[in-house]
């Protein structure tokens, strides 16, 4: 961890119009969240559709996305990125420091707003809130670390990212159900599913397949985007 | 003592070779890399700077390969030629971020030194996105400059200043290379780097084209024929009296163009030659424009040669 690239790093997230932008995605969810409980009989059967679908299933990975790539790829962009690396640093300090503001910032952006729009929905009935909340936790890690990674392999991170959690996760895991096996999506609900009361919240995947999983991906994600970060290459500029 | 050795390293990207089998020294004092824009001085410089890895060959940094060797960082100062560098923050908050990153012990005391050293004290409180071209480089400068390098790198960095700010950069330079640091900037004119440069590297299409004392290579330069293309009212007059003396070598008439194509040997001398020719035979001269004056043919014959 490096606190000069830390604050660096989370300025270039949070202080331009991207941070006016990440606060609009909670915000949604809030607002969705009021509606529903003002208008419903019983808001917390809107609970699996706006938390765990909107929240958990939509917002949290685009939110990921935006976060995860804006934590690095704009610098690899623009270029900047060299004054970081033109550093004796080590590349993996770069790169988790980099991916511990992404977590927290995803963690304030959709876990925190998940909990409380869990707790407007069903208060702490069934300890649904808290299970939700858990799920957006480490998914949002797992997500945060993935999309960190593509933010360094390829200029189309957005565009990957999106395909990966819209296409991949949302359409292609509708109809095939083998694919939600690799889905951080699934991993995430299926962490949340033991904490709640007993049918509350629905997986489809194991928690002996998804724990591991989960810590698979954020650990390998890390250590590649670390190798790749120490190999960037400024290529064909002239 | 810092010295740079590029040995026998070309890069390619594809099928496209941007650096051709180039071995070069660089030590202390000032170098310029010259040579016309897309020759290979971006790729030797990342591959210097250690953003880029060789094809084949090897650049290394008092004999330690600079390629993914973060520790070299520590000698070495890199002025990129692009701009982008943190438009939101101030240029003190910029070349402070610097120091800490390189671990400095007393970073305000290197930011200040660094931001005094190309006087942007003045400016260091605002944002670095609202300056000028030239403020930027300066900034860029301080940055490099902020840990003391014995190596400083520097990409085009004259691009987009001002005469005042070049004068100044130009100044700043000279004393790092007296310092006994070694400088390396590359540049695609000429005047730039004869101002500056006593030792020049040439690159010319990927290739080395020359290295050594400026004075002597400016002299091959200027020694090359001149090419010129000339029109007048009566071409054929003024081609037998230009052809009688000795300063022009060869005249063509190029029916196509119908235009004298005129090669002459000293520049001087056709200078003075051509209008007195013509005035006195009483030719009127419609154009003359010199065919091979760009620094690509100039770098070209360099090649030939």
């Amino acid at each position: 961890m490096n606190v000069t690239v830390a604050r660096l790093t989370a300025r270039g997230l949070l202080g331009r119009r991207r941070g006016i932008l990440l606060l609009v995605v909670p915000a949604l969810l809030l607002l969705v969240a009021v509606i529903a409980r003002l208008t419903a009989d019983t808001p917390e059967d809107l609970a699996a559709t706006v938390v765990g679908r909107l929240g958990l299933g939509t917002l949290l990975p685009i939110l990921s996305l935006v976060v995860g790539t804006g934590v690095i790829a704009t610098e690899i962009e623009d270029g900047s990125i060299v004054y970081l690396l033109s550093k004796p640093l080590p590349r993996h300090s770069i790169v988790t420091t980099k991916l511990a503001v992404a977590v927290f910032a995803t963690w304030l952006l959709s876990a925190l707003p998940i909990l409380v729009a869990g707790l407007l929905l069903c208060g702490t009935r069934d300890g649904v809130a808290v299970a939700y909340t858990v799920g957006a936790l480490v998914s949002g890690a797992a997500y945060s670390a993935l999309f960190l990674l593509l933010g360094v392999v390829t200029k189309h991170a957005v565009v990957a990212g999106l395909g990966y959690a819209l296409v991949w996760e949302s359409l292609v895991g509708n109809f095939v159900p083998g694919a939600r096996t690799l889905s951080v999506q699934q991993w995430g609900l299926a962490v949340a599913k033991p904490l709640a009361v007993e049918g509350a919240i629905a997986a489809d995947v194991a928690l002996e397949v998804a724990a591991p999983m989960l810590a698979l991906v954020a650990v390998a994600a890390t250590v590649l985007a670390a190798v790749r970060l120490g190999g960037l290459t400024l290529a064909g500029e002239e | 003592m810092a010295v740079i050795t590029i040995d026998r390293v070309s890069r390619w990207f594809g099928n496209v070779v941007a650096v051709n089998d180039v071995s070069m020294q660089i030590g202390p004092g000032v170098t310029g890399l010259l040579g016309p824009n897309g020759a290979g001085k971006s790729t030797l410089i990342h591959m210097m700077s250690g953003f880029l890895p060789p094809s084949a060959g090897e650049v290394a940094l008092d004999g330690v390969p600079i390629w993914r060797n973060q520790e070299a960082y520590r000698a070495i100062g890199l002025v990129p030629e692009r701009e982008s560098m943190y438009d939101y923050l101030t240029s003190w908050e910029f070349v402070l971020a610097n120091a800490e990153l390189h671990g400095l012990a007393d970073p305000a005391a290197a930011a200040r030194r660094a931001l005094a050293l190309v006087e942007m004290e003045y400016a260091q409180d605002r944002k670095t996105g609202t300056y000028s071209k030239g403020m930027k480089q300066r900034v860029k400068m301080a940055s490099a400059l902020v840990h003391d390098p014995a190596v400083l790198l520097l990409d085009e960095p004259f691009n987009g200043m001002d005469p005042r700010q070049r004068l100044q950069l130009m100044e700043l330079l000279r004393r790092f290379g007296a310092e006994g640091r070694t400088v390396l900037f590359s540049s695609h004119i000429l005047e730039e780097v004869e101002q500056l440069a006593r030792h020049i590297e040439v690159v010319v299409a990927g290739r080395h084209a020359a290295s050594g004392d400026f004075r002597k290579i400016r002299r091959l330069m200027t020694n090359r024929p001149h090419r010129y293309l000339v029109r007048s009212s009566d071409d054929r007059r003024l081609a037998a009296a230009l052809i009688a003396d000795g300063s022009t070598t060869g005249i063509e008439f190029d029916g196509q163009e119908r235009a004298l194509r005129i090669q002459a040997v000293d520049f001087q001398g056709f200078t003075t030659l051509l209008p007195r020719v013509a005035r006195d035979a009483g030719i009127r001269l419609y154009t003359v424009s010199p065919a091979d004056e760009s620094l690509e043919s100039v770098f070209s014959y360099l090649v030939a040669s």
